[in-house]
């Protein structure tokens, strides 16, 4: 399809330099009881040096050849024959010529180099990315790893050990294990997403079982938080992926969670409009720092001096698996503090819950 | 219960390691298999009461050997899966499987796995009662009881209920709940179920918003739990 794409652009090229060529020459035409030919040789030559800016070198060449012969045909006595009368017009043909060449050659040549050094940069933005990227990877990765390995070896050589001291040691191994597995977690639904081979299976969805369910995987942690939830009753049904939406909703909470103060307010609410199911998840932080909003969607994008833990992976996650449901996600500050995420998702609503069965 | 022998098919040796202590530790007796070859011959020869089997083996797809398995093999088979792979564990679970465990779990949920999966159904003729905590269901007499109070079901809310109280502690798929309660043609109305369970929540929970007896399995279904898992 790109080919594609590309092969008709190339012609679509060829055309407008033709069609600017014979333009310019019909100018040069009305021109001619006013000015000399050779003037018009400059207006001609000035619209090959244009098209050479914007098109690819072939089509330029054309122009080129394609001006040389009508302005030779047309304007060079004697007119309406390609014989040229004098040696001066002559050689000013070869110049037009040669000129209009090296205007195409030459900025075709420009235009490669800046190609090359623009690939250049971004190579080297990409290799300074993944370098912080694997940074902050490893060392998220390598702190649990370091405790296990740790805590395992000083295990073995348990007769210098107190039970407390076994006990603390096995209960450090637990903690990392499970932080080990979150970022494991994270770093396959990254790759999942960008495989392409990713694929969102939607059933019916109870946004109220959703929302528990998911919180109910944060006991206890999220109890030392003020968590409320409002949702409508008879809340309809929706077309969701379950599995993707509880990961949402999960990281957005880890989220809230990780970053602000325990015994604070976390608040989860949804509602319908219409045919869209709206959700948000707002916390009492001290909220985003306004020019890195845009930002913290991104991958690997960490808030500037944030608590260390997290691979900047979450909040990307959940950008991804709402736009694979052709949703929307957006961030905000609240007025006096806190940050609010909103999310709306497009999809098919079941009433069906209204309806009395049997 | 104890000394019933397992039978473990999985490649990786440090996963066969630590189930083959765990299990030892709560009394049972353990054979291991590296491939599915030989997990099949190793179940023909000295057949187990239960199989551990890991669905990701280098000689052929779990899958095969599951159906293999159960072309003769009658006890249960838990299912041992990674992560992100609902639609795996659902086929599995088509394909015979008793009940599945994602990759990494708790010994806790193995050993409750493994405790639901040999219980036989508890629930004949002789024994119509069901009792789980705060509830109890009379099978004869279709009464299900909170607190000694009655709780007033629908039909379908008894069937739904009673279907998952006599599977305790295993999971039922959407699409096997929605063919036993609705019938066939009803396989992928999911809505009902959905509507069905938060309903059923309502009236037996204590807290339905935090359900301890009907519990969500994502994407795959749901489990009745009876006692503390």
């Amino acid at each position: 399809v790109n080919s594609l794409f590309y092969n008709s652009s190339i012609k679509k090229q060829y055309l407008i330099s033709v069609v600017t060529i014979l333009t310019a020459v019909g100018l040069g035409f009305m021109l001619s009881g006013f000015v000399g030919y050779r003037v018009i040789a400059f207006v001609l030559l000035v619209t090959v040096s244009i098209l050479a800016l914007f098109f690819d070198i072939l089509p330029v060449i054309l122009a080129a050849v394609l001006s040389a012969l009508l302005w030779d045909f047309l304007f060079i006595p004697p007119t309406f024959q390609f014989t040229v009368g004098t040696t001066e017009d002559r050689l000013l043909l070869l110049m037009y010529f040669i000129i209009a060449l090296i205007h195409a050659v030459l900025t075709y040549k420009i235009r490669q180099v800046q190609k090359e050094v623009r690939k250049r940069e971004e190579r080297a933005n990409t290799i300074k990315f993944y370098n912080t990227l694997l940074n902050s990877l490893s060392h998220e990765l390598r702190t649990p790893i370091t405790t296990i390995i740790g805590a395992t070896d000083n295990l073995l050589n348990a007769e210098k050990l107190s039970d407390k001291d076994k006990s603390e040691l096995l209960s450090e191994i637990s903690v990392a294990s499970v932080r080990l597995n979150q970022q494991v977690e994270n770093l396959l639904s990254m790759s999942r997403l960008e495989s392409g081979i990713f694929q969102i299976k939607k059933d019916w969805v109870d946004v109220r079982e959703l929302v528990y369910t998911t919180l109910q995987r944060f006991e206890p942690a999220l109890s030392n938080y003020r968590a409320n939830v409002f949702i409508p009753e008879n809340f309809p049904l929706f077309k969701l992926d379950f599995g993707l939406m509880e990961q949402v909703i999960h990281n957005l909470i880890s989220n809230a969670i990780q970053h602000t103060a325990e015994g604070t307010d976390i608040i989860i609410k949804a509602e319908c409009i219409e045919e869209r199911l709206l959700i948000t998840v707002s916390d009492s932080g001290k909220g985003f720092p306004q020019d890195e909003i845009s930002r913290v969607f991104d991958k690997f994008y960490r808030v500037q001096g944030s608590r260390p833990g997290g691979t900047g992976l979450g909040l990307s996650i959940v950008r991804g698996f709402v736009e694979a449901h052709n949703g929307s996600v957006t961030l905000h500050n609240l007025p006096l503090r806190g940050a609010m995420f909103s999310i709306e998702i497009p999809t098919e609503v079941s009433y069906i819950n209204r309806l009395k069965n049997e | 219960m104890s000394s019933a022998s397992i039978l473990i098919i999985d490649d990786e040796v440090q996963i066969r390691k630590l189930l083959t202590i765990t299990l030892q530790s709560y009394d049972f007796k353990v054979q291991e298999a590296v491939t599915a070859k030989e997990g099949l011959t190793a179940a023909a020869n000295h057949p187990p009461d239960l199989v551990l089997l890991d669905l990701g083996l280098p000689d052929e797809n779990g899958h095969d050997v599951l159906r293999h398995l159960r072309e003769w093999y009658t006890s249960p088979i838990i299912i041992l899966s990674v992560q992100s792979s609902e639609e795996d564990i659902v086929k599995a679970l088509d394909n015979g499987a008793t009940d599945y465990l994602v990759k990494p779990f708790r010994t806790g949920e193995l050993m409750a796995r493994i405790r639901s999966a040999l219980r036989k159904t508890i629930f004949d003729e002789n024994n119509p009662l069901g009792e789980f905590k705060d509830l109890t269901i009379d099978f004869v007499a279709r009464v299900v009881k909170k607190d000694n109070v009655n709780i007033k079901l629908t039909a379908t809310e008894y069937s739904l209920l009673a279907l998952m109280m006599k599977n305790e502690g295993k999971v039922l798929t959407h699409q096997y709940l929605l063919n036993q309660v609705w019938g066939p043609s009803y396989r992928d109305e999911s809505q009902y179920l959905r509507v069905f369970v938060a309903q059923l929540r309502k009236k037996i929970e204590t807290n339905p918003n935090r359900p301890v007896h009907i519990v969500t399995e994502s994407g795959v279904g749901y489990r009745f739990v009876g006692s503390t898992i």
